[in-house]
Order: C-alpha cells, then structure tokens, then sequence
C-alpha cells in the first residue's frame, strides 16, 4: 500500500460527547433531541463553534438525517451527508472510516459522526415484529420463533462453540470483564450493579446458550465525536485520537438469507481484520486495549479469535475475567462497560472509550496507551474496525 | 390429537410470504402440497438458498425450484427460553435447528424440532421434514418443521 493510499495518521478524533445514558424508554427528552445535544458536547469537547461542523456521518439507519440536524445547528454548509449501509452496530467504526475518507478528499473540516437510540420512543430491538405476515427473507425464520437478534446470533455461536469447543465459561468471562469495568464509571447505566459469577450461572436464559448477562442493554441516549485532519488536530484542545486505520468489510455472501453464509461460525471480520491491521503497521500484539462491540458475548468470542488475539481451540485458557481486566490483563477489554453495562449506543460508545484510553481520562485507565482499538458489529454485514493511536506513526 | 401435535407453536407468530417482489412464492406453494423444494440453476446445476433473482455461481436467471428428498443433518441449534412474541408467552422453551440439505448442495433451512421441548440437541443428527398445516382460508399456509430419524 503506497503513502498515498493510506489514510494513517491523516486525521484525528478531537471532541467526543455523549448525553446522559438511560433504560429504554426513561429519557426525559426525544431521541432528535438527544442527538443535537450530544452533537454539541463533543463540538465543546473539542473546542469549535457547532456551526464549523461541515459533515455528518452514521449508520444503521440513524432517524435523524443530516440535512435536519445541520439546519437545527444552524452549520454553514453540508458538505458530506453520509450513512453506512446495513443494520445492527456494523457501522460504528464504518462511520468513523466514512468521516476519515471526507476529510482525507478535502470534502469535509470537521465531520461529526453520531448516533442517537431512544427506544423507548421508537421500539424495542429485543423484541419480534408483530406483524400479520413475514415477506422474503423473514419468512424462513420468523413464522418458527427465530425472531430476536439473540435467537438470529445463538445459531452461529452454538456451531463455533461446537466446532472448538469453546465452552460457557468463555462467555461468562466477558460479560464479569464488561461488568467489572462499568463500577468504576458512573455513566453505566450498571454502575453499582456487580455481577459474580454465581449471578451469572444462576441468571435465566435467554436462548441457549446465552443467560441473561450475556446480552446487551436496550437503552436511550445520543453519542458524537468530531473528525478533523492532521493539520487542524495539532492545534486543538484535545489530545489527538490518531486515527491509524478505519475500514468496513464482509466476508464471502455473509448476507445469504436463512442462515446460509458459507462460513457460517463467523463474526464476519475474516476479510477485514488484514486489511485494518496493514493499513495501520499494526498486529494484534501492538493492541493495548481493545473495545469489542458486544450484541452478545458470543459475538466477542468470535471478533476476538478472528482479530488474531488467539486461537479458535485457545478460547478456554484466554478467555478469563483476569485477561480482560484492566489496568493490567493481557487485553484489557470494554473498558468503560460497553454494551453490556455502560450503554448500548449502538457501539459508538466503544469509540467514545478507545479516545479517552488515548487521552489518559478512561475510568479504567490501562497505563501507557498507544494503539486502542474497537472492532465494531460481529456478524452482521457489514462490520467495521476503528485502531486509533497516541503516536501518530507517520512523520509530521 | 392434542393441539401441541397438530402446531408446534402457537397461532399468532407471522406467517410465511413471498417477498413483495414475488421471490420465495414457489416454496410456500410447494410446502403447502407437502413438496419441499430448493431453487437450482438450469444453467450450472447449483442449488442456492434462500432464493434470488440470480444464480450467484454462474449468474444466470434461469432458475428452477427442485423437490428434494427432505432428508436433513442437524447444523446448529437453539432452545429459546424468553419469548419475545405475544404468541410465544405460554410457548416456551421450544427448539428451533438448522438443518443442512446434503442432496441440494448442503443449502441449510431453519425450523422448529418437533417432539420433547427439552431433549437433548445433538449436532449430526439425521432429521427428516415434517409439514405442518397452519392457519384457514385465504391464510393457509404450511411450515417446514423436522423431526429426529429414529
């Protein structure tokens, strides 16, 4: 890969902000709202006049378009009004490469990337469509009560659970670490929920083999953070988020309806996770600590392996509370609580942490940071990987 | 008969159909005559499911559905506890398997594992099709349902 046809170390995050995380449906404010509010803190955050953004980026199919968010802003131009394809949190880090890519074409200053979620308002994702008729697709799957995401997501972790023999334990080691994490930091919506071991084993099941705990929140809230180039971040407020390498991917006909990708014990990061790594000079080994979108532990389970963390036959000796602890585990993981404990935003809170792990201010703070990472979506398509870095790697 | 025979799950849960393009009509007809069918290729013979508009091995349009035995491996598995439908309220636990088709190119089809809500789930099993007439009227439809091969 030439100079040029990378984006390393091109542009930085710069300003984060997020709105006070809820349960669904207890925010006090409508979703749009929550959006335009977390818009603004991060433009605080990184020391700009709101009205500087120029562009805006999400993805699964964010209800709040840039076209009315950045006339309530009052912004001066709208130079890039983009969305990521596809459902589910794949897109977390995919927005985030769409706002390097704007800024790297000299389209954009400053992109802000968003992500606003009131269920409460909008409807549950944990809950089945209560329609007459299942059209297409839907139709192999939802007239059998294979609904949900957990029930879609079950099917694949018990085939790779079945082909390694990964057991229950690695599950459970990744919901205690999320758990964990989020009782130091007092924006988790879990914050001051502890969770044992024996509340895990003893808690109900969802759908085989995921308890209760190994499934995400369903919550309200809005998160942004600001993209700008090299040029601009040098002189801001805020210590640079380098963004290293950002890059949305699929495998081999992942999106095949009625479960029939042909790898099908996948998290679908196969293709994307060289690339990521060579576009940022990066391996796994250089990773010091990692926020790993979690719809489902099992999800976890299979981002981790396929990011090269380990082996598929290791996950029983890896996948321990201790390893994903920080300051000092071997993969310090989800440091703020994630989806799991702090906030389901969709993943975009996980982006939100791999900054503040740069910046020193995480509540989990693993000492010395320099490349952060978040793997963004397992198994839905498209995923997305975001590695950001302290150094920016490239000559000034 | 008891009424968990005649309907694994409850009425009320969505019921099948095709696309709003018309794609995947064919099966639900055919699995209302108790035939299962699986889309194939005239062209290169390959089957692919579920269907579309092209064959995604040769990209040819001229595609067929092909009745196949309804012989079946048990590929992956799940017991559902939570229900997340109104329907499902008193349903729970029941089984959904992903079954694999080796005489249609190893395509693979869910549906619900009839018998004993709690049995044990063994990957590898042989399963064979079981239809499952639901709904009256204009809202007939038949599901794919599987059972183990004793």
């Amino acid at each position: 890969m030439t100079e040029d046809a990378t984006m390393r170390g091109k542009t930085a995050i710069v300003g984060i902000g997020e709105t006070t995380y809820y349960k669904r449906g207890q925010s006090p404010d409508p979703e749009v709202k929550l959006v335009l509010d977390a818009i603004q803190l991060a433009a605080e955050d990184a020391g700009i006049d709101v009205r500087d953004i120029d562009g805006f980026a999400a993805y699964a199919n964010d209800r709040n378009d840039p076209p009315r968010l950045s006339t309530a802003l009052g912004t001066r131009d709208l130079t890039f009004s983009n969305m990521v394809w596809g459902g589910g949190g794949g897109g977390g880090s995919g927005a985030v490469a769409n706002a390097v890519a704007a800024v790297v074409a000299g389209y954009s200053k400053y992109v802000v990337v968003y992500r606003g979620l009131a269920q409460g308002q909008f409807g549950r994702f944990g809950q089945g469509a209560d329609i007459p008729v299942a059209p297409g697709a839907m139709a192999f799957t939802a007239p059998y009560g294979l609904l949900s995401p957990a029930q879609s997501f079950a099917m694949r972790i018990r085939r790779f659970m079945h082909e390694h023999g990964a057991e229950q334990s690695a599950l459970r080691a990744i919901s205690m670490a999320t758990y964990r994490h989020a009782q130091s930091n007092p924006r988790a919506v879990m914050y001051g929920r502890e969770l044992t071991e024996e509340m895990y084993d003893n808690s109900r099941m969802i759908v085989e083999p995921f308890h209760l705990f190994d499934c995400c929140q369903e919550n309200d809230g809005a998160a942004a953070l600001i993209v700008t180039s090299a040029e601009r971040a040098k002189d801001m407020q805020q210590k640079p988020a380098w963004v290293l390498s950002a890059a949305q991917g699929s495998d081999y006909r992942q999106a095949a309806t009625a479960h029939n990708s042909p790898d099908y014990a996948s998290s679908n990061f196969k293709t994307l996770a060289p690339r990521l790594y060579a576009m940022a000079g990066v391996g796994p080994e250089d990773v010091d600590v990692l926020q790993s979108y979690e719809n489902f532990t099992g999800g976890v389970l299979m981002s981790i392996v396929e990011h090269g963390f380990c082996e598929p036959e290791e996950v029983n000796d890896f996948f321990t509370l201790e390893n994903f602890s920080a300051p000092d585990g071997r993969l310090p993981l989800n440091t703020s609580g994630g989806n799991l404990a702090e906030c389901y935003m969709h993943g975009l809170e996980l982006v939100h942490e791999a900054v503040r792990q740069v910046r020193g201010e995480s509540t989990c703070q693993v000492p010395d940071v320099n490349v952060s990472m978040v793997t963004s979506g397992p198994m839905v398509q498209p995923v997305s990987d975001l590695i950001l870095a302290a150094d920016r790697g490239v000559d000034a | 008969m008891s009424a968990e025979a005649r309907s694994y799950l409850p009425e009320g849960l969505p019921r099948p159909g095709p696309a709003i393009d018309g794609l995947g009509a064919e099966f639900w007809e055919a699995a209302k005559r108790h035939e299962l069918v699986v889309q194939q290729c005239r062209a290169c013979d390959g089957f692919q499911w579920g269907p579309e508009w092209i064959c995604y091995q040769c990209h040819s349009y001229d595609l067929t559905y092909t009745r196949v035995s309804g012989r079946g491996i048990i590929y992956s598995w799940e017991r559902v506890w939570h229900p997340v439908h109104p329907a499902l309220q008193e349903a729970t636990p029941y089984i959904v398997v992903l079954v694999e088709l080796p005489d249609a190119g190893n395509v693979r089809m869910a549906g619900n594992l009839l018998g004993d809500r709690r049995q044990d789930v063994v990957i590898g099993a042989e399963v064979e099709v079981v239809f499952e007439d639901k709904g009256e009227g204009d809202e007939a439809y038949t599901l794919v349902q599987w059972r183990v091969v004793e």
